[in-house]
């Protein structure tokens, strides 16, 4: 007796080398600018000194972009006033570290914790209330139309930022880090800054809380879901307005931290810091692929090492490497590196 | 004649009319009706920003695009006539040379932001082109020994064109170069603007309206969405080179903060999104009110400041600084409660 079904023995081809290289190239793209930077600069100190600088750079970028890129994955929201965000965190915590002057000026290393999280921690609850408002008097009314969002949008972080002006004068502030985090550390001959370090250790942990939020819990399962197809998630009984919000806040909260530690790394804050971030937020944003939080990661990190490589190689340069880079991604990859919102 | 002029789009409003008419007017004899330094100054602002909010509508109102690249453009033009004439020397020809290698820059580097960006979607546009506007005011700013860096360029354009040419009076206005070259931004300007008009009424204009509505069922009749989002770019951005030029011609002087600075695209913004988007008689409207206003209602706020003083916070609020403040407002509010802005209202009344 035969057998009725045909022989057939499925044969799951891997995908070819180049293919995996190919999907794998967002992720080696860091290393490999690394790898260029030793051999271009030459030095190890000063690559050390300029590596540690620009990952720092790039994790504070990611911070502030992160809430923007879920923000347009889950509801098709661009927030033009997302940048309004960055320096009213910056203003906000940056006047309780003056305040708290009693506590940053002493070299005790607990105090000084203590000081930089009140800081962070009023800067983060006011800009996530901010956030709040933003989103129901701004964005709401506005849903689901671009145009009219982009305007209104810019309008708000036009009154954000003369509020700012309004209510702490029109000059930049002046301030000095903590006096723990003042002064460099010396590794392998290359003097490192101790906040630029901490930054980096920072925005890694950060980016890996994010990362577990995302992945392992219900929440972000959600969120990830929405992003993808929102519909779907809504047919399935979830409240996606709640969970948008949510993320809204989250990401209002986490640009207004990302202001903190910038003004903190600039040592001067001013009302129009968020408006110049933001045109590394949107590129950061651009080239990750819209929507997407590991990409995002991956640009911030490519823009705060490309500008410091740059800065320090060719120092005219610096100024166009962020547009050529995003052109040189966006001709490789016309939707972005990892793009996760389809075109809608 | 006067309908094939205005390319039959007429203003369908009686009040628009009379507006129109009456702002036509008070510009073609500006010099005569409101002799002064000052007031010739503002009322070639006006010629000139009527022509840049209108090409910037051709792009927001008409396509439905929104870019931050526009100072840009209007910047290169008014760079490109200053550089002819520091390099060329005095002369007509500078001037031309200028304005159009200027437009021919920017019809471009249009084409190639739009390349970039429309491709893929139009969201891209307004984030890229408010990337590379910010990088190239800071490139600006940076090479000084071609742009003279933050101090920008100053420069002499033909003796004819300068208060140094003196022909005579007439009504007892004494007639300088200044004077002609006032009439050359006044003609200029309403040639332009009428060149546009003819373009937002041509079929083309036509197609962009309906790529504007829904773009995927104009891709599904046939048109190439793409091409006609990318050339409305580089037309908007030629003819606002062109404006950019006539404002480098009229001041004498370029400069960042006169023609880069992202200040001046939230004014174009305010100035369409105030006079109406998606009508050119909408940025006549709009440019008129917000230059007036720009020149003449930030006194009105150092008064109000003043006389406020003591109380808290208010006078910080009316200071003449936080002019910017009110408009941010008064561009949401217009945003939300008039997206047709005064045109719309007045062609809505009758």
């Amino acid at each position: 007796m035969t057998s009725a079904a045909p022989d057939h023995a499925p044969k799951y081809a891997q995908l070819s080398l180049p293919d995996r290289i190919g999907k794998a190239m967002p992720l080696l793209l860091v290393p490999l600018l690394v790898v260029f930077g030793f051999l271009s600069i030459g030095s190890t100190s000063s690559w050390l000194t300029l590596t540690v600088s620009g990952l720092a750079m790039g994790m504070m970028i990611f911070i502030m972009a992160s809430g923007l890129t879920l923000v347009f994955g889950l509801m098709d929201v661009i927030n033009f006033g997302h940048g309004a965000f960055i320096s009213v965190g910056a203003y906000v915590g940056i006047s309780a570290l003056l305040a708290l002057e009693s506590w940053t000026g002493v070299p005790s290393l607990l105090l000084n914790v203590a000081a930089v999280l009140a800081a962070v921690i009023a800067a983060m609850c006011v800009t996530g209330a901010l956030g709040w408002g933003f989103e129901r008097v701004i964005v709401r009314p506005v849903y689901g139309a671009h145009l009219k969002q982009i305007l209104v949008t810019v309008g708000g972080l036009i009154v954000i930022e003369q509020m700012i002006h309004v209510l702490w004068g029109p000059d930049e502030i002046y301030l000095t880090r903590p006096e723990t985090l003042k002064g460099a550390v010396t590794f392998a001959g290359a003097a490192i800054e101790k906040y630029r370090l901490l930054a980096v250790v920072f925005g890694l942990a950060l980016f890996v809380a994010m990362r577990l939020v995302l992945k392992r819990t219900k929440i972000g399962l959600i969120v990830r879901a929405g992003v993808q197809n929102g519909e779907m998630v809504e047919a399935l009984g979830y409240h996606l307005r709640l969970v948008f919000i949510g993320v809204f806040i989250a990401g209002s909260a986490l640009a207004g931290l990302g202001g903190v530690m910038w003004g903190l790394y600039q040592e001067v804050i001013t009302a129009g810091m968020g408006e110049e971030m933001m045109i590394l937020v949107f590129i950061v944003v651009i080239i990750g692929g819209l929507g997407s939080v590991e990409g995002a990661f991956i640009g911030a990190l490519l823009v705060g090492l490309l500008q410091n490589y740059i800065a320090f190689l060719e120092p005219k340069l610096a100024l166009i490497s962020n547009i050529a880079l995003m052109t040189a991604i966006l001709m490789w990859r016309p939707q972005g590196m990892m793009p996760v919102v389809k075109a809608k | 004649m006067l309908t094939n002029l205005i390319s039959d789009d007429r203003p369908r409003s009686l009040i628009l009319t009379g507006l129109l008419l009456g702002i036509l007017f008070c510009l073609a004899l500006a010099p005569f009706l409101f002799p002064g330094v000052r007031s010739l100054e503002t009322a070639a602002r006006i010629c000139i920003f009527i022509v840049l909010v209108a090409s910037y509508d051709l792009l927001l109102g008409y396509s439905g695009i929104v870019s931050f690249a526009h100072t840009m453009f209007f910047g290169l033009g008014a760079y490109g006539v200053a550089l002819a004439s520091v390099h060329m020397g005095r002369g007509y020809d500078a001037l031309i040379v200028g304005t159009v290698s200027g437009a021919v820059a920017s019809a471009l580097l249009a084409l190639l932001i739009g390349l970039f960006s429309l491709r893929v979607r139009a969201i891209f546009f307004a984030m890229i082109t408010l990337a590379v506007a910010s990088a190239v005011a800071v490139l600006v700013s940076q090479l000084s020994g071609l742009t003279g860096g933050e101090d920008g360029l100053n420069y002499s354009i033909p003796r004819e064109l300068t208060p140094a040419f003196k022909l005579g009076s007439l009504f007892g206005v004494s007639i300088t170069g200044k004077l002609l070259n006032y009439y050359l931004v006044f003609f200029a300007s309403l040639a332009l603007f009428l060149l546009l008009l003819r373009i937002v009424n041509s079929p083309f204009g036509r197609v962009l309206q309906a790529i504007r509505e829904n773009d995927f069922r104009a891709e599904a009749i046939g048109y190439r969405v793409v091409f006609y989002r990318t050339l409305a770019t580089c037309l908007s951005a030629a003819v606002a080179a062109i404006a950019g030029s006539l404002f480098a011609i009229w001041l004498r002087y370029v400069g960042p903060d006169t023609t880069l600075s992202f200040e001046i695209m939230l004014d174009i913004l305010l100035m369409v999104v105030i006079g109406g988007m998606g009508t050119m008689y909408g940025a006549v409207i709009g440019a008129t009110i917000f230059v007036l206003a720009q020149n003449y209602l930030q006194n009105l706020m150092g008064v109000a400041s003043g006389a406020t003083e003591g109380l808290p916070l208010i006078p910080q609020l009316l200071d003449p600084d936080r002019w910017l403040l009110w408009l941010g407002v008064l561009f949401i509010l217009s945003v939300y409660f008039f997206p047709t802005g005064i045109v719309g209202r007045l062609r809505s009344e009758d």
